[in-house]
């Protein structure tokens, strides 16, 4: 099994504690001129999202976290199970609830998604950061409003709610930034 | 990619440097401190067990291998020879080495600044490098402040360095809160370490120079030992916003307790499996030809710098960072 020293630490690096994966957050080296070196690290839990300190001796060894991001296109919901594929190799994985979590509001079927594997299997799905959704249900807007101030919340396709400018109307496409889920522009098919 | 080729210093910076050094040599000249130069590669290294040197290969005569030299972690060891030879007092700014090491401040070859008073006491000393700091920070009035490191511990952790054993000091440090403190092995230089870099160093020269001295006899490093209520070792380290500026020492000049000390080192080194380079005969052969009672003290001019331009990362006073030279 892969493991890296203290010295290899720096952001970005997957690394296995007490039996889950976590990526480095932030990596401070710290020592007196005449003594014991420390790695004063943050560490976020992959499963969890939770971030920790910890504290390691230099030199000490930690094991690697088989952990990589590779695009992956969403095909369907069973209704238990999201299903995704491989574009290039057309392999097939399924990731539930837990794992999918908010993401499922953003993705509609074939949409590409950031998918996170541990050992090979999902750990974690990212959608695109920005979507084209259809809007399914929204207030008409007061007529010959068009200044957008105030806005409305607009239901889209995938469930998601998003405050939309006060002309936008019920069956538009708009255009989403998911990571602060917020309308950035009407789209077009 | 394109390799990045631009200095990770700024203009500012490189101006700032030139400086500084031309400010250390006009107050040394002042102060008729002669400046010198010693080995940066020797056949011997020191034995610190905290340091580790980087080795070089010297090919010359019939070993085609060549013969290791180790690049100096400090310039002392050469630097007491000269003193011990009766040149006086003598300073040097130079490059040296250290592996292993690398964050926000440190770098694997840093700049430095070591001095030598013979005939001072280390008290003397430490108000020469608070005048030395004062001049190249530009702040004459930076007040200074001196704390023994059994007083700092008692006071701010309830701690005795001296008589803590290794599991009161683990206790304590969980109960500080610093992350895995139960879990971590340590002996007890490395608690005291932990507890020193994680919960009192950051405090240390908040607004002034704050001169830190007596430590334990086990971290004497090269310094005398003084019996007062309990036995400490004239040693003093100096703290500027919570960043180490400076080491010093009352010189050991006992030539035996000083092979004792470095043999203990080796025996240290062996221990964890590290590389034990010769102990240098000629350092301890001039400690026996005679040196005169000398404090010293080696002050980190990366660090220094960094203070005067207000600057977090040694990157920034770095023309050429490790991972761009």
């Amino acid at each position: 099994m892969a493991s890296y020293s203290t010295s290899e630490f720096k952001s970005g690096l997957k690394i296995m504690l007490d039996g889950d994966p976590y990526n480095i957050v932030e990596n401070e080296f710290v020592k007196p001129g005449k003594g014991q070196a420390f790695s004063r690290v943050r560490v976020r839990n992959l499963k969890t999202g939770r971030t920790v300190e910890k504290t390691f001796k230099s030199g000490d060894t930690v094991e690697a976290a088989d952990v990589h991001d590779t695009d992956m296109q969403y095909l369907y919901n069973d209704g238990e199970q999201w299903h995704f594929m491989d574009p290039a190799s057309f392999e097939q994985m399924t990731a539930d609830a837990t794992i999918v979590g908010d993401t499922a509001k953003w993705i509609k079927d074939n949409d590409i998604c950031n998918v996170t594997l541990w050992n090979g299997l999902p750990l974690a799905v990212e959608p695109p950061n920005f979507v084209v959704l259809k809007i399914i249900d929204t207030d008409p807007g007061l007529k010959g409003d068009t200044s957008g101030g105030g806005g409305k919340p607009a239901t889209l396709e995938t469930g998601a709610v998003v405050r939309v400018p006060l002309f936008v109307q019920s069956g538009e496409l708009i255009r989403v930034d998911t990571r602060i889920g917020e309308y950035v522009s009407r789209a077009k098919e | 990619m394109t390799a990045e080729w631009r200095p990770s210093a700024s203009r500012k910076a490189l101006l700032a440097r030139a400086a500084m050094l031309a400010a250390l040599r006009d107050f040394f000249a002042g102060a008729g401190v002669l400046e010198v130069e010693t080995p940066i590669a020797s056949r011997c290294a020191g034995s610190d067990p905290a340091l580790d040197s980087l080795v070089t290969r010297w090919h010359w005569g019939s070993d085609s291998a060549g013969q290791p030299l180790y690049l100096h972690t400090s310039p002392e060891f050469p630097m007491k020879r000269l003193v011990a030879a009766g040149v006086g007092p003598i300073y040097q700014i130079c490059k040296v080495f250290r592996d292993g090491e690398r964050g926000r401040l440190h770098h694997p070859e840093f700049s430095l600044l070591e001095w030598y008073r013979p005939g001072w006491d280390y008290q003397r000393l430490m108000d020469e490098v608070a005048a030395v700091v004062r001049v190249v920070l530009g702040r004459p009035d930076l007040p200074t402040e001196r704390v023994t490191y059994r007083r700092l511990f008692s006071e701010r952790l309830g701690i005795d360095p001296w008589t803590a054993g290794c599991d009161d000091l683990r206790v304590r440090a969980a109960a500080l809160g610093i992350p895995d403190a139960a879990a971590l092995d340590l002996d007890r230089d490395g608690w005291l370490d932990l507890l020193l870099t994680h919960c009192l160093q950051g405090q240390l020269g908040c607004g002034r120079l704050t001169f830190l001295c007596d430590y334990p006899p086990s971290q004497a490093a090269l310094a005398r030992l003084r019996q007062d209520e309990v036995e400490v070792a004239e040693r003093f380290e100096l703290y500027l916003e919570g960043v180490e500026l400076a080491n010093g020492f009352q010189e050991l000049t006992d030539a035996a307790a000083q092979r004792a000390r470095l043999q203990s080192d080796l025996e240290t080194r062996c221990l964890q499996g590290r590389v034990t380079p010769p102990i240098d005969t000629a350092f301890l052969a001039a400690l026996a030809a005679g040196m005169p009672e000398t404090s010293g003290v080696a002050l980190g001019l990366d660090r220094l710098l960094m203070a005067v331009l207000n600057v977090r990362q040694i990157d920034a006073v770095l023309a050429f960072p490790v991972e761009r030279a």
